[in-house]
């Protein structure tokens, strides 16, 4: 404990941990853990990419063919607008992705009107349409990878992404 | 190709009683009728070519896997043979194919010319009637050898069908490798039967749906290399690109009109939904030919021009739509039960391919223009992606099965009969034929 307390009062040591903070965001990866900041174990640091993957949630699935949010999908949308208009800093790009069970073109178009009915969603809780960008990968970047609808239900998502700093 | 020399091989002096023969009106000559409902493979004895290398056996070994692949020939176990022919410039001991059923046969000759060259002589004999019926000869360099093939397999499939061949042709598609989470998708291009593969993108960026061009070694595709989906245009011989277009957002779905001056393509509007934009490539005008607030997406031009088939969902899911080239007259032509995709416009502009999802499948079928005459010619776990030969008996697809780890490409006739997979090195999808080869 008091190895921490030292840690955290020390001006120079809370600024590296910013840094570092901010420079993952930039690279889309977040930091393991708060204790490979040197933070202890616990929450991660409130206000980064890791905080608003771990503790909001950074993505919302959809039904079969749908780009309609679901009410699971808003509280996620409600809770990543309050945190967004908290952390200004960060620009967002939503990407929209559709399951296998469709055909490649069709499921591009699926992708950008998920985005876009996912973006719409954050503006419509106060987040400012200028640090929002859309971009559709279709099904051309599973994240669960079997051949049934237990994958397919997890790759019909948008997924909320940290990017630079806002207005780049 | 500029360094290939085609030319007819004038009658050499055959047998005095074959000259004669030619000159009788022609009768029981072989054909075959594509038109019939099932079609017996026509048997033919492909001899190899004499030459004084192994390039005589690969090249009648090409003229052979062209034809067996087509469904329509069925050549014959050169164990069989009787006759070795040692002279080309002489006709064939009709007899001796007659007995072994051979009712057509090849005869050539491949030979080095003075100037480096090599020289490819075929002729193509009707063994009942006694007669040539074609004979070519052709100058070429020898990396051209195989292409050489693939013309006189085309010469024997045109003489005996009476429709234009396809295997002096080339596919360009999109191969995939690595974990399906992370494919890596490159631009490539092969000859139809899966030689020649060439690259042309390093893969560092998603590429997909190429299309060639009708008219030139061009063709259209989309890639995610400037971050945001965006459709562009390739010279494949020079490797020069060129983005189609300077829109907002992305655009996605691009395919050639039949005189290679436009190109059609998907454009994202800023509500998520997608319209059809035609681009004349010369002057860059656009013209916007569909406003729904629905994805209308896959357009595809009839050959004469005049119509373009499309996928919409303004009707709740994905469905057909034909509508005139200039965006009027826009109406629903597929209604059988499931959604229906990709439609693609035959090049003899009497039937739409697509792809259907019905059941939990996946299918590949072909329609009339006006929906109706729905043929299913292969279901299974995922395919789609229709691209029709340029003669248009043939489609080709891709297809993966469940657990299959990626899809391959794999070619069908309009029978529904004869699917056979492309051999490719890694996995392959989006596949696009190209025009007859000039």
């Amino acid at each position: 404990m008091g190895r921490i307390a030292k840690l955290t009062t020390n001006p120079v040591v809370i600024a590296l941990v910013a840094g570092l903070a901010v420079a993952g965001c930039a690279n889309k990866k977040t930091p393991n853990s708060a204790a490979d900041l040197g933070l202890g174990a616990g929450a991660a640091t409130p206000g980064s990419a890791q905080d608003f993957t771990v503790n909001v949630g950074d993505r919302i699935f959809f039904d079969t063919d749908s780009s309609s949010i679901r009410a699971d999908a808003q509280s996620t949308l409600s809770r990543q607008a309050q945190w967004l208009n908290k952390y200004r800093q960060y620009a967002i790009v939503v990407e929209g992705h559709a399951d296998e069970r469709g055909t490649r073109e069709y499921n591009l178009a699926l992708g950008a009107r998920r985005a876009a009915a996912t973006r719409d969603y954050l503006i419509s809780q106060g987040v400012a349409a200028n640090r929002l960008k859309t971009i559709s990968y279709g099904k051309e970047r599973p994240v669960a990878v079997c051949d049934d609808i237990s994958c397919w239900s997890q790759n019909r998502r948008a997924v909320t992404t940290l990017g630079g700093a806002a207005g780049s | 190709m500029k360094q290939l020399l085609r030319s007819i091989l004038i009658t050499l002096p055959l047998a005095a009683g074959l000259a004669a023969v030619a000159t009788l009106p022609a009768r029981a000559l072989v054909e075959i009728d594509v038109n019939k409902g099932v079609v017996e493979p026509l048997p033919i004895a492909i001899t190899d070519f004499l030459a004084g290398d192994g390039i005589g056996a690969e090249i009648s070994s090409i003229v052979a896997a062209d034809l067996q692949r087509s469904g329509l020939f069925a050549p014959i176990d050169k164990s069989a043979f009787i006759e070795k022919v040692s002279n080309p410039d002489a006709a064939p001991r009709f007899e001796d194919w007659k007995v072994i059923n051979a009712q057509a046969l090849v005869t050539g000759r491949v030979s080095q010319e003075a100037d480096g060259r090599l020289r490819a002589e075929f002729r193509l004999w009707d063994t009942f009637a006694g007669q040539q019926l074609i004979g070519e000869q052709f100058f070429s360099s020898k990396a051209n050898m195989r292409r050489v093939a693939h013309i006189i397999a085309d010469a024997i499939y045109e003489r005996l069908t009476g429709e234009k061949g396809y295997f002096d042709t080339r596919v360009v598609f999109i191969d995939e490798s690595g974990s399906k989470n992370a494919r890596k998708k490159r631009l490539a291009i092969m000859d139809q039967d899966g030689a020649n593969v060439r690259y042309l993108s390093d893969g560092r960026a998603i590429a997909m749906t190429p299309r060639f061009s009708p008219t030139r070694q061009e063709i259209t595709y989309m890639s995610y290399e400037s971050g945001q989906p965006r459709v562009y245009l390739l010279q494949i011989e020079t490797g020069q690109r060129e983005l189609v277009g300077n829109f907002p957002g992305m655009t996605f779905a691009p395919r050639f009109s039949p005189d290679g001056q436009k190109v059609i393509m998907s454009l994202l509007r800023d509500d998520g939904n997608s319209n059809i934009y035609a681009m004349d490539l010369r002057s860059r005008a656009t013209t916007r030919l569909t406003n729904s607030n629905a994805i209308d997406t896959s357009p595809s031009y009839s050959p004469d021009g005049t119509k373009i088939v499309f996928t919409s969902d303004r009707g709740g899911q994905p469905q057909i739509y034909v509508m005139n080239a200039d965006g009027s007259g826009q109406s629903r032509v597929s209604f059988g039960g499931g959604s229906y995709s990709t439609p693609v416009w035959s090049p003899r502009g009497d039937l739409i391919a697509f792809t259907k999802q019905s059941g939990g499948e996946f299918q590949i079928g072909v329609m009339r223009t006006d929906g109706s005459g729905e043929r299913i010619l292969s279901s299974g776990f995922q395919q789609e992606g229709p691209t029709w030969a340029p003669n248009g008996r043939y489609l080709m697809y891709f297809k993966e099965g469940a657990g299959s780890g990626g899809p391959r490409l794999y070619s069908i006739d309009l029978t529904g009969r004869n699917e056979q997979q492309i051999p490719t090195a890694n996995f392959g999808s989006d596949p696009a034929w190209s025009p007859l080869l000039e």
